[in-house]
């Protein structure tokens, strides 16, 4: 996935407010979806990755990227093939890829605390009834923060274990991988309390 | 200034300090011990992260059991791992992190970040996912985000454990310029010449307190 891959940049997508690019992408989703064209959803793809490109982000990213939700575009069009028709199964591989492709671009070009200020503001009228927009976006950045520390953790994990002849075991796997996590929160924990964040 | 005053702390019953007295006023000052030693609870203590179950610790006379927000403010920290330091994804979103706790406006916010960047010629990672840097620049970044709050004294915990040898150096000149008064928790004891005062601490309790060329040859002969 493409979440916290955001490159600094110039591009007219980084430029725009981030509840702009959001509202944007919304609209693009019902318009996708309340219209059964499939010309349309065709058209709309090379679009989109024309405003993928537009960010910056290098060709050979693009197609790093698209891997994991290429299967799943694969799947999600078999499965239309089978059980209903080929032109389905176009029609909705198209919707998906040409949404994909613009979520990816706005991640690129939305630094991730402006991504956190819009969720803060968009929960603002929720306050009165207990709710904490700024706990709700540190939680957002804290998340994407951790994903590549995950990642991290989960290959010196596989190191230890097959320097030690240990095949790859899922279970074996994730229990380390839990109990670090856990850690590296605790102590992120104490950090955001010594950086004087009080909620 | 600091004042501990009967310090003592427990963790679920085991002592982790024990009756610590000390005035700590020093413009250097080093905290030497093995693992487990209670060092980092030590450190801790200092910025009310943990709060003694018996006795008082002062900050310029603020007790941190009565006022830990003031005491933060005062007293910065530095962990072991800048990457369970770091909030923030980007550079410049995790040096704001603390200052925007501290409600401070926007544009003072970018200039304090600009100059604590460029204080060690980092201001080309301003907008770099934190990921993507050194353990170096990362340990850099997090004493950078911690300059920026302006905080009176600076406690390190371990800054160079993780640190291979330039980068170690790298942040060691950078501990050595700091005008502020600072404490350092190290297994480094290099790190440490230069110091007016070095305590090592040995269960719980201050063991040696001196001149680092006296406090370091005892703690060494210790460790043998």
């Amino acid at each position: 996935m493409t979440i916290g891959l955001y490159q600094p940049g110039h591009s007219a997508l980084h430029r725009l407010p981030a509840g702009a690019k959001l509202a944007g992408l919304l609209v693009v989703s019902l318009a996708l979806f309340l219209i059964p064209s499939t010309a349309l959803a065709l058209l709309s793809v090379p679009v989109a990755f024309a405003v993928y490109l537009s960010t910056g982000a290098p060709f050979r990213r693009l197609i790093a990227e698209l891997r994991g939700p290429a299967v799943l575009l694969l799947i999600i069009f078999a499965f239309h093939a089978i059980f209903g028709s080929i032109a389905d199964g176009v029609l909705t591989v198209a919707r998906f890829a040409t949404l994909i492709l613009l979520a990816s671009a706005i991640t690129h070009a939305t630094p991730i605390s402006e991504m956190a200020a819009l969720v803060e503001w968009l929960l603002s009228p929720l306050r009165p009834l207990g709710v904490n927009p700024e706990k709700v976006g540190l939680a957002i950045a804290l998340a994407i923060r951790f994903i590549p520390l995950i990642a991290e953790e989960l290959r010196h994990i596989r190191e230890a274990q097959a320097a030690r002849g240990l095949a790859a075991n899922p279970l074996a796997l994730f229990v380390p991988l839990i109990i670090r996590t856990l850690k590296a929160a605790d102590e992120l924990a104490d950090a955001i309390e010594a950086r004087g964040y009080d909620g | 200034m600091i004042v501990l005053e009967a310090v003592s702390h427990d963790f679920d019953g085991r002592p982790v300090l024990v009756d610590i007295d000390l005035t700590l006023a020093e413009r250097r000052i080093g905290i030497v011990g093995a693992n487990g030693s209670g060092k980092s609870t030590f450190a801790r203590l200092l910025n009310g992260l943990v709060v003694p179950n018996h006795g008082h610790v002062l900050i310029d006379g603020i007790d941190t059991r009565k006022d830990v927000k003031a005491i933060r403010r005062k007293v910065g920290f530095v962990f072991q791992n800048p990457d369970h330091q770091i909030v923030m994804p980007i550079v410049a979103e995790d040096m704001a992190f603390g200052l925007k706790a501290r409600k401070i406006p926007k544009g003072e916010i970018d200039g304090r970040i600009d100059a604590a960047l460029a204080r060690y010629g980092l201001g080309h990672l301003r907008e770099r996912p934190v990921h993507t840097l050194s353990g170096g620049e990362k340990q850099l970044v997090a004493l950078s985000a911690v300059l920026v709050t302006e905080p009176t004294i600076i406690v390190f915990d371990e800054p160079t454990t993780l640190l291979d040898l330039r980068n170690r150096n790298r942040v060691a000149e950078a501990i050595d310029a700091l005008p502020h008064p600072t404490i350092v928790v190290t297994h480094d004891l290099d790190l440490l010449s230069g110091f007016e005062r070095v305590l090592m601490i040995a269960d719980g309790r201050v063991a040696a307190d001196g001149r680092p060329a006296d406090v370091l040859a005892f703690y060494r002969e210790q460790m043998r």
